[in-house]
């Protein structure tokens, strides 16, 4: 068994409650942390840790922790970025369904560190039910003392809220998730500025990933140095990553960084191997968003060492034969899926959740879907590949956030690597007709 | 919410709600009241028949002392809201990839048929409207579909039939908050 540092405890029946919840450890890290470190200590620890965000990005904590600004007089915020809506994401709705309290607990000890006396957690509209437990929880802490005025007597004052968004990916953008925060459309905002100088009402504010605010704990508890020991390299840690797909056992798990690939696949431990017996075709292994790959090279790098689930490993090779970690969205095709379909499964979400304010994204995304339809339905020309290449081109690099990039990336990657399946189907038209790529629901089984 | 007396017309919160409503507001900073509105359009949708009418909208902005037109504004970009009528129960299956890749579509041409409705309508009773909506973080238990703040997993066409019966037997109002 690899180790366990979030979800060590999932499974203990009632560990939604504050009091199994303390019995296992719990909120010893708020009594540590508030009682006998200062706010700059624990900046340092979590620098030390070497942990990197878990909403996608992997940008260092500690080092985006330093950034905020502290101008005298002017409250800061810290916000849980809880809007998980990348496709192939399921960690953070496990983790604060399953263990609430680790969320709350990472929240007053971050809060604590960064100088903030009001946060929130922005938590996706259709997680409602989620809201209902994380509000008990809260509810549980504000009893128990370690949320309110005064906190352990520390003379630290804390409030701490959720609050719903109503279905739209483009919140999960840490800015368009302030905007929407202050009641508005979620339109990402120009950077600079930063949320770390201008976020929440103008004001300095932090935005991190439910699960990399959940890691801060275990980092109190132990220390940064114990916790850059586990994992590999620049990848410390643990990271839960979300299976689905042809898999056997989809579900989450809880890796240490550096797990081989093949293993995490194929072991009894984690995804038991795919479907019916059948061959692996490709995998997104960062959520939607990322470069697919081909089977070979997510098992193997292109010098043919063993590909690890770390930054780094599923990186190696750039885009050219690599891929990235993501949110760890780990979504498994078999032999029988058809890229080019999935391929506009996701240009069509893109397309969809485009906020609209730059034209390479909402004309691009547009675009791509209704070539890829046309391939699909049999209309495809050889051109079209071509013209799909240049779209995604002029998209890549060219728009206020991020997600002209993660629209661009698939359809990169899938042509790179699959461009003989698009052919085939420009050339024989069809032939897709054949494919009908999904399982068939009753059986799953290929139909 | 559980008020029958609710008025699209003339729409007034309860006095439960609307105590709902002031702490809700009172989460946010001093002047910053409109942070409130995403949390307060779900309450008016769920209490005002499961849609945001233009009245209803009108009356969200007076009470978060703010133009109507920065509450069209939101209730027009987020999918959750419902700018026209939908049906008692609302029932929405995920599409997206993983979903899609252990047969969502199935499961979307089977309800199609059952209810004898296209994707986007709503049964000429007007007890059942059938959406399609991206990943819903159930991926690892896919096929999935939502109704309410219920998340139905793992499905197949039989548990679907299921559902369908037991929503129809119970008059499933789909609406939460
Ligand atoms: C289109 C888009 C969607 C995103 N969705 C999410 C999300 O659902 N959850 C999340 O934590 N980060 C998401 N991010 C990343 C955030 O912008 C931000 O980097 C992250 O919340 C920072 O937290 P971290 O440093 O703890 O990872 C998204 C980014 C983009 C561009
Ligand atoms: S890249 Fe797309 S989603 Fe991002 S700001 Fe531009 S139009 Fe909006
Ligand atoms: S793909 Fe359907 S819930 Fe994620």
């Amino acid at each position: 068994m690899g180790k366990k540092l979030l979800l060590a405890n999932d499974h203990v029946p009632g560990i939604q409650s504050l009091d199994v919840y303390s019995k296992h450890g719990g909120y010893a890290a708020v009594e540590k942390a508030l009682k006998t470190m200062t706010p700059d200590a624990l900046v340092e620890e979590v620098k030390t840790s070497g942990l990197r965000g878990r909403g996608g990005a992997g940008f260092p904590t500690g080092m985006k922790w330093s950034f905020l600004a502290k101008p005298e007089g002017v409250p800061r915020y810290l916000v849980c970025n809880a809007d998980e809506s990348e496709p192939g994401t399921f960690k953070d709705r496990y983790l604060m369904e399953r263990i609430p309290h680790l969320l709350i607990e990472g929240m007053i000890v971050s809060s604590f560190a960064l100088g903030a006396n009001t946060s929130y957690i922005y938590i996706r509209g259709e997680y409602f039910y989620i809201v209902r437990i994380l509000e008990k929880a809260i509810e549980e802490a504000y009893a128990a003392g370690y949320l309110g005025k005064n906190i352990l007597g520390t003379g630290y004052d804390l409030d701490l809220y959720v609050h719903p968004g109503a279905g739209a990916y483009i919140c999960g953008e840490e800015t368009a998730l302030i905007e929407s925060l202050e009641g508005k459309r979620g339109n990402p905002r120009i950077k600079p500025p930063f949320p770390a100088v201008k976020g929440l009402y103008q004001c300095p504010t932090v935005v991190n990933n439910v699960e990399t605010i959940a890691a801060v704990v275990p980092i109190v508890n132990m220390g940064g140095a114990e916790y850059a020991k586990i994992g590999i390299g620049r990848s410390t840690g643990t990271k839960l990553i979300s299976a689905s797909g042809h898999i056997n056992k989809p579900g989450v798990y809880e890796i240490e960084l550096g797990v081989p690939v093949e293993e995490f696949i194929y072991s009894e431990e984690y995804c038991g191997g795919i479907k019916n017996g059948k061959k692996l075709k490709a995998v997104v292994a960062g959520g939607s968003s990322v470069p697919i790959l081909p089977g070979e090279l997510i098992l193997k790098t292109a010098q043919g060492e063993p590909r690890l689930m770390s930054y780094e490993s599923l990186a190696d090779g750039g885009f050219a034969t690599g891929t990235m970690l993501g949110s760890g969205g780990f979504i498994v095709m078999d032999e029988t899926s058809s890229i080019v379909k999935n391929l506009w499964n996701f240009t069509r979400f893109y397309h969809h959740e485009s906020c609209g304010q730059c034209s390479p994204c909402r004309e691009g995304t547009g675009w791509m879907e209704k070539i890829l339809h046309r391939i699909m339905d049999g209309h495809g020309k050889q051109s079209d590949i071509d013209l799909l290449w240049d779209l995604q081109k002029n998209i890549e690099g060219k728009t206020i956030c991020p997600l002209g990039d993660a629209a661009a990336w698939p359809v990169a990657s899938a042509i790179r690597h699959f461009r003989a399946e698009f052919e085939a189907y420009v050339n024989n038209p069809g032939s897709i007709k054949e494919v009908r790529h999904y399982y068939s629901v009753n059986n799953l089984q290929p139909a | 919410m559980n008020n029958s007396s609710t008025n699209i017309e003339n729409p007034v919160f309860s006095t439960e709600s609307l105590a709902l409503v002031h702490k809700i507001m009172k989460r946010y900073p001093e002047g910053k009241q409109k942070s409130a509105l995403i949390p307060v359009l779900h309450l008016a949708q769920a209490e005002f028949g499961g849609w945001l009418s233009p009245k209803v909208m009108d009356y969200v902005a007076s009470l978060l002392s703010i133009q109507p037109i920065e509450v069209y504004e939101v209730a027009s970009f987020y999918t959750m809201f419902n700018l026209k009528p939908v049906g008692k129960c609302l029932i929405e299956v995920c599409r997206t990839s993983s979903c899609w890749l252990l047969g969502a579509e199935d499961i979307v041409h089977h309800i199609e048929r059952k209810l004898n409705i296209k994707e986007g309508e709503t049964t000429t009773d007007g007890m059942f409207t059938l959406k399609t909506v991206e990943c819903l973080g159930s991926c690892g238990t896919a096929p999935m579909m939502m109704v309410g703040a219920d998340f139905h997993e793992n499905l197949t066409l039989e548990k679907v039939d299921d559902l369908l019966e037991k929503f129809r037997v119970e008059n499933k109002q789909s609406r939460y908050c």
